[in-house]
């Protein structure tokens, strides 16, 4: 196997094993952190069924970010509903041995790869022109989207511009990832530049701002029932504070 | 600031570009240490206060999940930089809501984060300095906590969390308000904010009683430290004190009188504004609520209702039951020993507005509405009653109830623009402990988003009153209105509207 092949499946295990153990540390420190008050934020939800709707419209319309401003949902909505149809149209690489009928049915799904860079562009000339959103971008902020960009970039000349390396192959290498059973990577160097940009992503998820994934699960003021004055709520440390007076 | 040098202003809001420090500055007045001290802070800057800083910092995130969550998942979307009022009236791009976070956010990635502390260039990770000190201190104190970012934010970050948590590091280290905890100070001492004694607080209220007398020739109490009332009320001290908020407090008053419910007042518990949220100290907050508590044990009543006051009535509402046990639905014995007092047939505690709304829902008061025909009313949506609280456990029953009780006293209301009210409300900039006269210049910039809705309410339906439920909003109103052309005696309390039309015929009730 090429020098090149075992580096970069030795870089995939070490970017998985960051995200992994990284996510799970961040997801465990969500979980134990009290949350001492409630702080529920309008319009909130007053029963549980009401906060699952709340995240809901929150995950699968971004609804807040719908109220704030126009362009930057269209943007960042088509960019991450893209980014999920793309996961899906990806499945067929990495599953071992027989695919499923179904992930076949996914192949339309690479069209998603133009709302990707639409609303890709889109968020990164927010980020150049608009005045407010430049002040508060600090540079990895731009490299973020860059990275994206990149990644969108070189998985559209393969697809759309005849430049796909041999199916097989990448099947075998991206699948041989899974079941441990390594082969060669594909031989053309724009399948090596879009793997290693999102081998990188994999491993920057939990300490950049990707943990805003996570994040907005464990948000007080969505994930809070708004019934402080029928239920009691009392954390650890602050319920220690009425020891003495029990 | 005297009316004669009053700089008036456009009144049009569009979002400005930004000018970078246009509000630089020093900030706020610093607390003495004697002020500190009072607190259990320390007085002066402490000599190691970076590390101490950097400590409390540590603590702060690892006792409050939302800190925690919310310096992580920032993705610098944007949503919020057109959201603050501050930042609408004043351009600096540090009142931008994620600008305002990121002073914070910044120094957590520097000594909390891999990114920050490898590569602090690129992920805009900074040491907490001397300036950067300077800067939180400037501008957590132009942060009034009113959570409209938040609403907006497509992670649910609150703004206010921060700045509170940043307050709270700040009196650690010995830098303190002077305003906030001065008036924390009077409330451990005195039990309100104005520092007002019984003797006169008993005083103020046979005046009024003689006031309303004189008014209406019908006996209106208004009880102070009477136990065994149903009713203990918990208002803000401005009521007892200043206009337009005294015409509010004799709004309950006849409201009660036309109930038939016993109420009382308490001495020990005269405020139910509770600062220590400003600072996001947990104990200074619980020992306010605290005082409550002791009020209604001690007075044996079977309610707690709040005056008009909406810093209140979040603590009240959202935190009364975890700090102190107001509440309801508690299994340990510390909080039943004063739920199994209070009557469970009422949510505890109750807001006034919901009191009062009951009372009309079941046709038990009588309005001459036409007595508030002079006056096209709209109503401010205060923040932390909007974005913090609820009303009459029905969805969006802070919003509905003041509206139902205004319109059951007047026969005209006009809301201001949708993007401007309820869950959207611009805050009268003048709340989360900016009250205070040096900060006059932010709070009259910040008051623009507001006061250019109000005026579009006045060219198109002549709005000319202005109500609200809340002791800050009324003050900063009344104070700066006239910086926008407007009459400052358009602010009245929501209960003022109802004290001007209510019909006084308890004592014909009684007969039948």
């Amino acid at each position: 196997m090429s020098l090149i092949s075992i580096l970069l499946i030795f870089f995939f295990y070490i970017s998985t094993l960051i995200f992994i153990s990284g996510l799970s540390y961040k997801i465990i420190q969500y979980w134990n952190t009290p949350a001492p008050l409630k702080i529920p934020i309008a319009p909130s939800a007053l029963d549980k069924k009401g906060v699952l709707l709340r995240y809901f419209r929150e995950i699968f319309l971004f609804a807040s970010l719908f109220k704030a401003n126009k362009w930057t949902w269209l943007f960042g909505w088509s960019f991450h509903l893209a980014l999920v149809l793309l996961f899906f149209r990806h499945l067929v690489y990495f599953w071992p041995g027989e695919v499923p009928l179904i992930l076949y049915k996914t192949e339309p799904f690479k069209y998603a790869a133009y709302p990707l860079i639409f609303g890709l562009l889109g968020l990164l000339g927010r980020r150049l022109f608009v005045d407010r959103v430049r002040y508060i971008s600090a540079p990895s902020d731009f490299l973020m989207l860059i990275v994206f960009i990149f990644i969108a970039s070189t998985g559209m000349i393969m697809t759309f511009a005849n430049n796909h390396p041999n199916l097989l192959i990448v099947k075998n290498f991206a699948s041989g990832l899974i079941t441990f059973n390594w082969s060669e990577l594909p031989g053309e160097i724009i399948f090596l530049l879009h793997i290693f940009p999102v081998f990188c992503l994999i491993a920057i998820f939990p300490i950049s701002k990707l943990l805003h994934a996570p994040g907005i699960f464990f948000s007080p003021t969505l994930n809070q029932v708004d019934n402080a004055r029928k239920k009691r709520h009392l954390s650890d440390w602050a319920s220690k504070k009425e020891d003495d007076l029990k | 600031m005297s009316t004669d040098n009053q700089i008036k202003l456009p009144t049009y809001v569009e979002t400005p570009s930004i000018r970078r420090d246009s509000m630089a500055g020093d900030g706020p007045f610093k607390a003495s240490v004697e002020i500190q001290n009072n607190l259990g802070f320390p007085g002066e800057k402490v000599d190691n206060w970076q590390e101490v800083a950097i400590n409390k910092m540590a603590e702060t995130k690892s006792k409050y999940k939302s800190v925690q969550v919310f310096l992580d998942s920032c993705m610098k979307c944007g949503a919020c930089t057109d959201k603050c009022h501050y930042f609408l009236g004043t351009a600096d791009p540090k009142n931008m809501p994620v600008a305002r976070q990121d002073l914070f956010r910044s120094v957590y990635r520097r000594h909390f984060t891999f990114a920050g502390k490898y590569f602090p260039r690129l992920v805009g990770a900074k040491d907490l300095d001397e300036e950067m000190l300077d800067d939180w201190y400037n501008y957590f104190h132009q942060c009034s906590q009113c959570r409209r970012c938040a609403v907006f934010c497509p992670s649910g970050i609150d703004t206010a969390e921060i700045s509170m948590a940043a307050r709270e590091v700040m009196n650690v280290i010995g830098v303190g308000q002077k305003y906030t905890n001065q008036i924390l100070g009077k409330v451990k001492k005195i039990g309100n904010n104005l520092g007002m004694p019984e003797p006169a607080l008993k005083d103020t209220l046979l005046d009024l009683e003689e006031e309303i007398k004189d008014d209406t020739g019908v006996d209106v109490k208004l009880p102070i430290d009477i136990e065994n009332s149903e009713v203990l009320m918990v208002s803000p001290s401005a009521d007892f004190f200043a206009e337009p908020h005294i015409d509010g407090l004799i709004g309950y008053a006849k409201v009660f009188h036309e109930s038939g419910v016993s109420w009382t007042l308490s001495s020990y518990a005269s405020e139910a504004a509770n600062f220590g949220m400003f600072i996001g100290n947990y104990d200074v907050m619980r020992e306010g609520a605290l005082r409550i508590r002791k009020a209604a044990l001690d007075l044996n009543v079977k309610r707690v209702i709040i005056g008009e006051c909406g810093h209140a009535w979040r603590v009240a509402y959202s935190f009364w039951n975890t700090l102190s046990g107001i509440g309801g639905g508690a299994e340990d014995d510390y909080a039943l020993r004063l739920q199994d007092q209070l009557d469970s047939n009422y949510p505890q505690p109750q807001h006034m507005i919901e009191f009062t709304y009951d009372l009309i829902k079941n046709n038990k008061l009588t309005f001459e509405k036409s007595n508030n025909d002079h006056r096209v009313v709209t109503f401010h949506d205060s923040c932390n009653v909007a974005r913090g609280s609820n009303m009459g456990n029905i969805e969006n029953g802070q919003f509905i109830l003041p509206r139902e009780v205004i319109k059951a006293a007047c026969n005209n209301f006009i809301d201001m623009p949708k993007n401007t009210i309820k869950s959207a409300t611009f805050c009268c900039g003048g709340g989360g402990g900016l009250l205070t006269d040096d900060l006059i210049d932010l709070r009259i910039k910040g008051a623009k988003p507001r006061m250019h809705a109000l005026r579009k309410s006045e060219k198109e339906s002549g709005v000319n009153t202005l109500a609200a439920i809340c002791a800050i909003c009324k003050s900063q109103f009344s104070k700066v209105l006239p910086n926008y052309d407007f009459d400052p005696y358009m602010v009245v309390s929501v209960h003022q509207l109802v004290s001007d039309a209510i019909v006084l015929q308890h004592k014909l009730k009684q007969k039948d």
